[in-house]
């Protein structure tokens, strides 16, 4: 395990920096805290959409531009409880909304994993080390996967409605603090603090990270790193499929694309993050989010572009991202 | 006679259009130190590495304990019972020295014993235990990729330069370790560039040029022969003249 004096806390000082200068620039606190948790929302699910697909990169250098089917199949899937269930949704009770959402997120993660597992035997394995390869046929996938999506549910938009206890706003003070918000947040948390513990504490995680490093120096210590691929492959799309539940609750409507439309801002944080960086997407989806949000109130004009900004001035600053994995 | 532990016969390998091996014969008897000699770009390492399975011999076989090996995958090679220590090292820098004995450790948990017969070889490693490897010495990382492929015994260790740009002292320190190994009764394939320490270690030897094996015999008539170690260590610069 790392000790924590070994952590570089540069980049989480530059996320508690950048929402800090954000105060006095907004100058109202309640406007600027409604701001944050909107920001650390948005990053968690980006977080959650993204982290599988940094750890596919890292540890077998695939480049996957089908990830976005994950997240859209995930939402999808997610109607075949939301939709049967809809009066649990519709109950004044936590109990039963919160049952609801579970069962969602277990159904759509399923899913997701289990198409994970065939896209990789189907897609990803016949192009292992061609990157162009990859990148054509997966976003061939992609493109395969939205068509059936249109053809399973047809191609207008699907509406969805938020569970009554996720709706409306916490106030505190002046700030309205929305309800699905904080579920995001404490969602993508755990996500995290989970995914930290399986890769410090565990062996397949030790594997992993060693992987993501070195994966032939792994083979040679005698583990098999396309059965561990497998698993992160699989693990991955079902966090895709976590993301895209999450996504369709916040967007409260679905469409097919709405899985495509998320990779510029997935890729944006895995290469701020460090390609192979689990504490690096996080953090570079935090710092993603949060500028946009800022940006967005206090600079509409410059909000599309500063995403592509702050990539540029992170790279500038560490060229291997935030948290760069030592590659041999 | 001694048994061959591992022995290469005919093997040739390519990577990508380049042809590396040409046909090496080689024998490791088990118990002792193999050296491994020749100039840069012998084929010493790609010898190592298609042992490894790392690159896929083209033609010839490889055979561990009378076991065909040429085909398998790499870690099917490895848990036949082979330890590897590559040129580069290939520490995981981003684990700690720690974790990256762990994962050596295919049993699962490392041996306390064995784990303090390593600190008695390599005293830093105690020291830095639960540091970053990444933030180890040049000399240190040669002493944990060595730890790592010793942690547990294995049949037979292939190790890649292991004295490669490092100071006399920690030199001195890696020849007393592989001694100690030795003594275990441990069975080495050692390449080395360094012949004081190939003269220190060896028992037998195998000189390379140009992908081929062009010497084997006993080290210690090669350390008492100063025209064939001419010979042989001259021996590219005379043809290529």
């Amino acid at each position: 395990m790392t000790d924590l004096k070994q952590i570089d806390w540069v980049p989480l000082g530059l996320i508690i920096g950048m929402a800090l200068l954000a105060l006095p620039l907004v100058g109202d606190p309640a406007a600027w805290l409604t701001l944050t948790a909107a920001g650390l929302a948005m990053g968690m699910m980006i977080f959650v959409m993204s982290s599988g697909l940094t750890l596919v990169f890292g540890l077998m250098d695939v480049i996957n531009f089908g990830h976005g089917v994950f997240i859209s199949i995930g939402a999808y899937v997610a109607l075949l409880v939301f939709v049967p269930l809809a009066a649990w949704g519709a109950a004044d009770s936590l109990v039963l909304n919160l049952s609801l959402v579970g069962l969602a997120i277990l159904v759509a993660t399923a899913a997701t994993g289990a198409l994970g597992y065939a896209f990789e035997r189907v897609v990803i394995r016949p192009v292992y080390g061609q990157h162009l390869k990859q990148i054509l046929i997966t976003t061939g996938g992609l493109i395969v996967a939205e068509q059936l999506i249109h053809a399973l549910w047809g191609a207008n938009p699907i509406p969805l409605r938020l569970p009554e206890t996720l709706r409306g706003s916490f106030l505190i003070g002046d700030a309205a603090v929305e309800r699905f918000r904080v579920f995001a947040i404490v969602l993508g948390l755990a996500v995290f603090a989970a995914m930290y513990i399986g890769l410090n504490r565990t062996r397949i995680g030790l594997l992993i990270r060693a992987g993501v490093e070195n994966r032939e120096m792994v083979e040679a210590l005698g583990y098999d790193i396309r059965k561990i691929f497998i698993g992160v492959f699989v693990a991955g799309s079902a966090l895709a499929g976590l993301g895209g539940v999450l996504w369709a609750l916040y967007r409260q409507i679905l469409v097919a694309s709405m899985g495509m439309e998320m990779m510029v801002l997935i890729f944006i944080a895995i290469i701020i993050g460090g390609l192979g960086s689990v504490g690096g997407c996080f953090a570079g989806s935090i710092l993603l989010a949060l500028l946009a949000n800022y940006t967005g109130f206090l600079m509409p004009k410059l909000a599309p572009v500063s995403n592509i900004l702050l990539m540029l001035a992170i790279l500038v600053w560490r060229p291997q991202g935030l948290y760069p994995v030592a590659k041999r | 006679m001694t048994t061959a532990l591992l022995s290469l016969s005919g093997v040739h390998t390519h990577v990508g259009r380049y042809h590396i091996l040409h046909g090496v014969d080689l024998v490791v008897p088990a118990g002792g130190v193999t050296m491994l000699l020749g100039r840069n770009g012998a084929g010493k390492t790609s010898t190592l590495r298609t042992i490894m399975g790392l690159w896929r011999a083209s033609a010839g076989r490889v055979t561990l304990s009378g076991e065909d090996v040429t085909q398998r995958p790499t870690p099917a090679i490895a848990r036949s019972g082979l330890a590897y220590v590559p040129e580069n090292m290939s520490i995981f820098a981003d684990l700690t020295v720690r974790e990256n004995l762990v994962l050596a450790a295919r049993s699962g948990e490392i041996d306390a014993e064995r784990l303090r017969w390593v600190f008695g070889l390599f005293p830093a490693l105690e020291k830095f235990f639960q540091l970053a490897a990444g933030a180890l010495s040049g000399g240190q990382k040669q002493m944990l990729a060595i730890a790592r492929a010793i942690i547990e015994p294995r049949t037979l260790y292939l190790v890649d330069e292991p004295t490669k740009g490092l100071a006399p002292a920690i030199v001195a320190n890696m020849i007393s370790a592989f001694r100690e190994l030795k003594a275990s009764g441990a069975t080495i394939l050692l390449v080395e560039q360094n012949f004081a320490a190939a003269k220190a270690l060896g028992d037998t030897v195998a000189v390379m040029d140009d992908g081929r094996i062009v010497h084997a015999g006993a080290m210690g008539e090669l350390a008492e022969d100063v025209d064939l170690q001419h010979r042989l260590l001259g021996l590219s610069l005379d043809r290529h003249q």
